[in-house]
């Protein structure tokens, strides 16, 4: 117990000894990822994005569904529901490509959650809404086009 | 902002089904005000963690692109009739507020 401590205090392995502690039940998943990630919610296109996220190439899946307008009249208010049938999926996030900040939420799932999310997003313009999915170490994505008449992001 | 934020958490066979609306401008820092022209200072959720009794089941980042007042659904296998649900949030200047419910 305490020969591990010290290795998570020295960081000797990096992100990979924060993931043992995790499963370890060391430290709570909450503490471990309360840090906002600011990279990836700063960055202006959809590959820096990702890049951001630690994703790299997603494989496109069809278990993956999203369900959101054809047509969003007022861009300030979207429903999208996220929904993933892949098995152990650990992660949904949700992009909208166009947006000046396309990575709009990050979903972190543990004990027992399904992977589905529903929530309400903004969006300045027409775009491709994009969920990447991480399950099993591996990511896949899907998207589907959402037509905006009134852009969301000036108020 | 210490208002209130509505939950709900219902048994749907055995999985729960948990809403959450919360109360917050979720201003983008883009938006100017009408009146002044002066740009409306970014202010914004940026974390939600919700557990059900005591043991973490969501952790949630968000970005300035998640409606004004923003709603949440997720599911959780597991959980009975009873259980304790709280959700919390933290916004980027530091505000918080927390609320629970029990699932029914």
């Amino acid at each position: 117990m305490n020969a591990l401590r010290r290795n998570v205090l020295k960081g000797t392995a990096g992100a990979g000894t924060v993931a043992i502690a995790v499963a370890a039940g060391l430290l709570k998943p909450t503490q471990a990822m309360a840090a906002w990630n600011k990279a990836a919610f700063e960055a202006k296109n959809v590959g820096d994005a990702m890049k951001g996220l630690g994703v790299a190439g997603p494989a496109d899946s069809k278990e993956i569904a999203i369900k959101a307008p054809d047509i969003a009249e007022n861009g300030s208010v979207v429903p999208v529901e996220v929904t993933s049938s892949i098995a152990g999926t650990t992660s949904i996030a949700i992009l909208a490509d166009k947006n000046g900040v396309p990575l709009v939420g990050t979903y972190n799932l543990s004990g027992g959650a399904e992977g589905y999310i529903s929530t309400r997003i903004k969006m300045v313009q027409t775009s491709l809404v994009r969920a990447v999915v991480n399950a099993g170490g591996k990511s896949y994505t899907a998207a589907k086009e959402v037509k905006v008449t009134i852009g969301g992001c000036g108020g | 902002m210490a208002e209130p934020m509505r939950i709900r958490a219902t048994m749907a066979g055995d999985v729960a089904d948990v809403k959450v609306l919360m109360n917050h401008p979720m201003e983008t820092g883009l938006r100017k005000d009408a009146k002044t022209g002066q740009l409306v200072p970014a202010h914004f959720i940026q974390d939600v963690t919700a557990t059900i009794n005591g043991a973490a089941v969501l952790n949630a980042d968000f970005g300035t692109a998640i409606s004004k007042n923003p709603y949440l659904g997720f599911k959780v296998k597991g959980p009975k009739k009873g259980d304790k649900v709280v959700v919390n949030w933290v916004d980027n200047k530091g505000d918080k507020n927390s609320a629970e419910a029990t699932i029914g």
